[in-house]
């Protein structure tokens, strides 16, 4: 588990903490309010639903839509919600209170314990705590770390950056096999970046194409940042691929398995996702270059057959859904799913392995680069 | 008339003049090469000669319902209770019966057979001594078979059969004692029936001491089983307590305690009218009959005269119809003419029959028969209002007793009853039966797999009181098809389920309200200890403020259910639901200040009441005290005129 570092001293309370506190304690005075009228108390909560989002064309990101859903407590259907609402309102205004961070599994262990009377718990699991994290995001319009919260930290990164986090600077060009694990929150306060001679940033989905190119060293080659997501990518990956995109200015490649959870990968990174739309406009890097797998490739690089993975019903309607989004609704994008339909196959970065092992380095990147071989 | 009651009387008819007819038996004229004849007409008169009745109910016992020893016994038991309850009931006598069955013998084969003796003894009027031969050695004797009248026996076959099925499996006779009146002597008559002449034999007749002011009891031993279960003796006297409230009972079975029914019920039912058949239903032979049965007079008067709701203007109405002078001597009608008046009879638009002589249990008291019987959380009724079939009168009652004591995932005990009497066999042949198969009782908050009984704990009584009940066979088990009466019984089975669905729906509401009630109370300090500490307040006033609020939210039922330890009542250890209005239950000492304020507030405002609900549950009454007469509530309903 990553450190909760002590990250704000006690005596600091910044005043982001403070509007923090003070949203905490508005959300709790407006329900006592409409309690002492004998009315029914509510949290009213955007929602986070894609009948509820929209994609902005000018800024290129997914927006969370004014559709809100009103949280009664004196409702059956709700009351446990807003109970639970307000054990994660308390628990946050402790943390800041205290100045400490836990995890959001912290945070579930935190707020459960049994109703006195009854065997019922306040949580009875984290996949119902960790949505209710997120109402108090939306419904306080406060993110995740201003309420001291963090998820399990995912990515990894290495390359020509030096960083300061939390007061240590670290090199990114030393980080061994194991590269630096990207934190759940990298915000500025406690993540700067010091130095910068990277030309780019080539951000792949899967952490073993990282650890084959990491090998390779491609990043000293090439003069770039190289990062996994490691599958879908954690808010703090996306949060830092948007900070190095917008201060150091780079431009950024990705490399995604030739399929439609690959294709999803990249989209949202570019312009964000339903669940936390409401972010998008801090996570959301609509510049992100797509730089394969495409689904030429496969004759481009002539593939051999035996790489070939047939695409499952799954896949098929997935890939229709995602050509009917409209940040696909470009030509080239149409063209490219149209292809991955028509091949009626899938294919994994790993395939690249069937021409020799560090093809992917010496051979496929290089070349599309050079070629300016993505779409965007 | 019904064709059956019919040929049972021509059996009477032809059974009074006994004649073996001497056939003359010419000699058979041997001849040569034809085939040989095997008979003459001769000779095979010769062979031919009456049956009696006795004779013919000797080898089909079974249409008399004694085709098992353990069916034999239970209707032994069934034609005793019936006749005494009929006499009981005519003669105005709450009635009071001794039931018993004594094993006499050891079991005689594998099924279990053994030898009885069965009594009972009622409180009856008693019977005059000439008649006592009669009417118990005597088949198709009896006073109910030659009227119109509501009644449990109707052919005088019954008791008389099951003295003969004794005689004939153990040989034993009939005894009888009966008085008639304080001061009178007590006949005990021993009896045997001589079956080829279907005739009395009184072996014994004596005056014994008998410390009843007047009564009846007839003991008969016979080969029978002992059964307990739907079809039992057991099963039947619990069943006729439910359809006769007005019967106090005492029941020494074979084994086992005494089972004791004092009565419910401190009136007799209503006695019954006599009536005249109805136009509407007469049949063809039996207008025949009727017209010839009256020399000297005119269609129009007989008409008049034996028919019930047919006034001088309608009889020259269908004398018109039939183009039959109506001053025509009645018995010279013949051919065409019968039947063109039978046809007008069936045409005219008349008045339906009097309902005065059916008489139905009535609402209350099929309540309180049900309450004998069953410990129930709920229980309803419907009297349907009089109808007609073919001419006869009809009611047809509904009761439903839900929850308490009966058991949960069984099907619904289901009792028929025909004129009070219950109906143990062939179910699946009964039309009451197809009345509660066809009704959907899933509307009705029950479950029904398709085509089967409703399931739940639940029972059902239904009754059908009729001057004549159609049954399926002699042995009156099963009652028939008829659209009339199948659309009667589905009328008031159903308006007895729409009652007992809104009772569930308003018990389910008021559990959900309690469930709904105790959710907000577990939530309720939750929320109240969260927000006081963002708020930096004392916990207590914020939950208070949200108990305040509660009873805006929550209809909080002040009435239990009947039962509150019945199923689906929460778990004892919640805390109770507030009596009256929303103090809170955990009330912790420190916050005994705040809850005294909030159950002023409370005051102000009171939860809805519970009469929002609608008004489903018809309060039963209370039971009867001893001795009380229960609420009149018998009224001459006028029947609707039929079609």
């Amino acid at each position: 588990m990553a450190a909760a570092k002590k990250a704000t001293t006690k005596p600091k309370a910044s005043d982001k903490d403070v509007r923090t506190l003070r949203k905490i304690e508005q959300l709790a005075q407006a329900a006592v309010r409409t309690v002492e009228k004998k009315e029914n108390p509510a949290l009213s909560i955007r929602m986070r639903a894609l009948s509820n989002v929209s994609f902005n064309e000018k800024k290129r990101i997914i927006e969370l839509g004014q559709k809100t859903q009103s949280r009664e407590f004196f409702n059956t259907a709700m009351a446990r919600k807003f109970m639970q609402t307000f054990l994660i309102a308390r628990g946050c205004k402790t943390l800041i209170d205290e100045g400490k961070t836990v995890s959001i599994r912290q945070m579930f262990y935190m707020t459960k314990h049994t109703l006195q009377g009854s065997s019922e718990n306040t949580f009875e699991d984290q996949s119902e705590s960790d949505p209710i994290i997120e109402d108090l995001e939306v419904g306080i319009d406060a993110l995740r770390e201003e309420l001291h919260l963090f998820a399990n930290k995912r990515g990894l990164v290495v390359g020509s950056l030096v960083v300061n986090d939390a007061g240590d600077e670290i090199d990114l060009t030393r980080m061994g096999r194991g590269g630096w694990g990207i934190p759940s929150i990298c915000e500025d306060d406690q993540l700067r970046f010091v130095r910068n001679k990277a030309e780019f940033i080539l951000c792949v989905e899967k952490q073993a194409v990282w650890h084959r190119l990491n090998e390779d060293r491609f990043w000293e080659k090439h003069k770039c940042i190289l990062m996994t997501t490691e599958g879908q990518a954690a808010r703090g990956s996306r949060r830092l691929l948007q900070r190095m995109a917008t201060e150091l200015k780079l431009p950024i490649y990705v490399l995604v398995d030739n399929d439609p959870w690959g294709l999803y990968i990249y989209s949202v990174l570019k312009q964000g996702s339903i669940n936390l739309a409401y972010e998008s406009m801090r996570m959301a890097v609509p510049g992100v270059r797509f730089l394969g797998m495409s689904s030429f490739d496969y004759k481009k690089f002539t593939l051999p057959k035996a790489v070939e993975i047939k695409l499952s019903k799954e896949d098929i309607s997935r890939a229709e859904q995602m050509k009917a989004y409209p940040w696909f609704k470009d030509k080239k994008w149409q063209r490219e799913i149209q292809e991955l339909l028509k091949n009626g196959f899938k294919m994994e970065v790993d395939a690249l392995l069937t021409k020799s092992i560090s093809f992917i380095t010496e051979e496929y990147i290089p070349k599309k680069l050079r070629d300016k071989d993505f779409l965007q | 008339m019904p064709k059956r009651a019919a040929k049972a009387s021509e059996r009477i008819e032809s059974e009074e003049t006994p004649a073996v007819e001497e056939a003359a038996s010419a000699a058979a004229s041997g001849s040569g090469t034809r085939p040989a004849r095997r008979a003459t007409a001769e000779t095979m008169a010769s062979r031919q000669r009456e049956i009696s009745v006795s004779e013919f109910f000797t080898k089909n016992r079974h249409l008399l319902g004694f085709d098992n020893p353990a069916k034999a016994l239970l209707t032994t038991v069934k034609e005793a209770v019936d006749n005494s309850l009929d006499a009981c009931e005519e003669a105005g006598i709450l009635p009071d019966l001794i039931v018993e069955v004594k094993e006499v013998g050891n079991p005689t084969n594998a099924s279990g057979a053994s030898r009885f003796r069965v009594s009972i003894e009622d409180n009856g009027p008693g019977i005059v001594k000439p008649q006592i031969a009669k009417i118990f050695a005597k088949l198709l004797y009896g006073s109910k078979f030659h009227r119109l009248k509501q009644s449990r026996g109707q052919q005088g076959i019954g008791i008389s059969a099951a003295g003969l099925y004794g005689q004939l499996t153990t040989g034993r006779p009939v005894v009888i004692i009966s008085k008639i009146g304080k001061g009178r002597p007590a006949h005990r008559i021993e009896l045997r029936i001589d079956t080829k002449r279907n005739h009395p034999d009184v072996l014994k007749d004596e005056i014994v001491e008998w410390d009843k002011e007047h009564g009846t009891r007839v003991e008969i031993e016979l080969v029978a089983a002992y059964r307990g279960g739907r079809t039992g003796v057991e099963a039947y006297l619990e069943q006729t307590v439910v359809a006769n409230p007005h019967l106090g009972l005492t029941y020494h079975p074979p084994k086992g305690e005494v089972l004791s029914f004092p009565r419910v019920a401190n009136e007799l039912p209503r006695e019954a009218e006599e009536i005249k058949p109805h136009p509407h239903g007469v049949e063809l032979g039996m207008l025949l009959r009727m017209l010839h049965d009256s020399p000297g007079k005119s269609v129009k008067q007989v008409l008049i005269d034996d028919f019930s709701r047919i006034s001088p203007a309608l009889a020259d109405q269908v004398c018109e119809l039939a183009k039959v002078k109506p001053k025509t001597s009645a018995a010279s009608i013949v051919g065409d003419d019968v039947d063109r008046l039978h046809k007008a009879l069936g045409e005219v638009k008349v008045k339906a029959p009097s309902a005065s002589c059916v008489v139905p249990i009535g609402e209350e008291l099929l309540i309180e028969g049900l309450k004998r019987r069953f410990k129930a959380d709920f229980y309803v009724s419907t009297t349907r209002p009089p109808s007609v079939y073919r001419g006869n009168p009809f009611v047809v009652e509904v009761g439903l007793a839900y929850g308490g004591e009966l058991p949960t995932d069984d099907p619904a005990d289901v009792m028929r009853f025909a004129n009070r009497v219950p109906l143990q066999y062939q179910p699946k042949a009964c039309a009451i039966s197809e009345a509660i198969y066809d009704t959907n009782w899933r509307s009705y908050e029950l479950q029904q797999p398709r085509g089967a009984l409703p399931l739940g704990p639940l029972a059902v009584v239904v009754h059908l009181a009729s001057v004549w009940v159609p049954f399926t066979s002699e042995a009156k088990e099963a009652v028939a098809h008829y659209d009339e009466l199948l659309r009667e019984m589905k009328l008031a089975v159903q308006e007895c389920g729409r009652k007992l669905g809104a009772h569930l729906r308003a018990r389910e509401r008021a559990v959900s309200e309690q469930k709904r009630l105790h959710l907000f109370q577990r939530y309720i300090p939750e929320v109240a200890e969260a927000i006081g500490a963002i708020l930096s307040k004392p916990k207590d006033a914020v939950q208070q403020s949200f108990y305040s609020a509660l009873p805006n939210f929550v209809r909080i039922v002040q009435e239990q259910p009947e039962k509150p330890d019945g199923e689906g009542s929460p778990a004892p250890s919640e805390p109770p639901p507030p009596a009256s209005g929303s103090e809170p239950p955990p009330a912790p000492p420190k916050a005994a200040a705040a809850a005294k304020k909030g159950s002023a507030s409370a005051k102000k405002a009171p939860p809805p009441p519970p009469a929002k609900a609608p008004p489903t549950k018809k309060a039963p009454p209370p039971p009867p005290k001893k001795g009380a007469p229960l609420p009149k509530k018998r009224t001459k309903p006028e029947l609707r005129t039929q079609v």
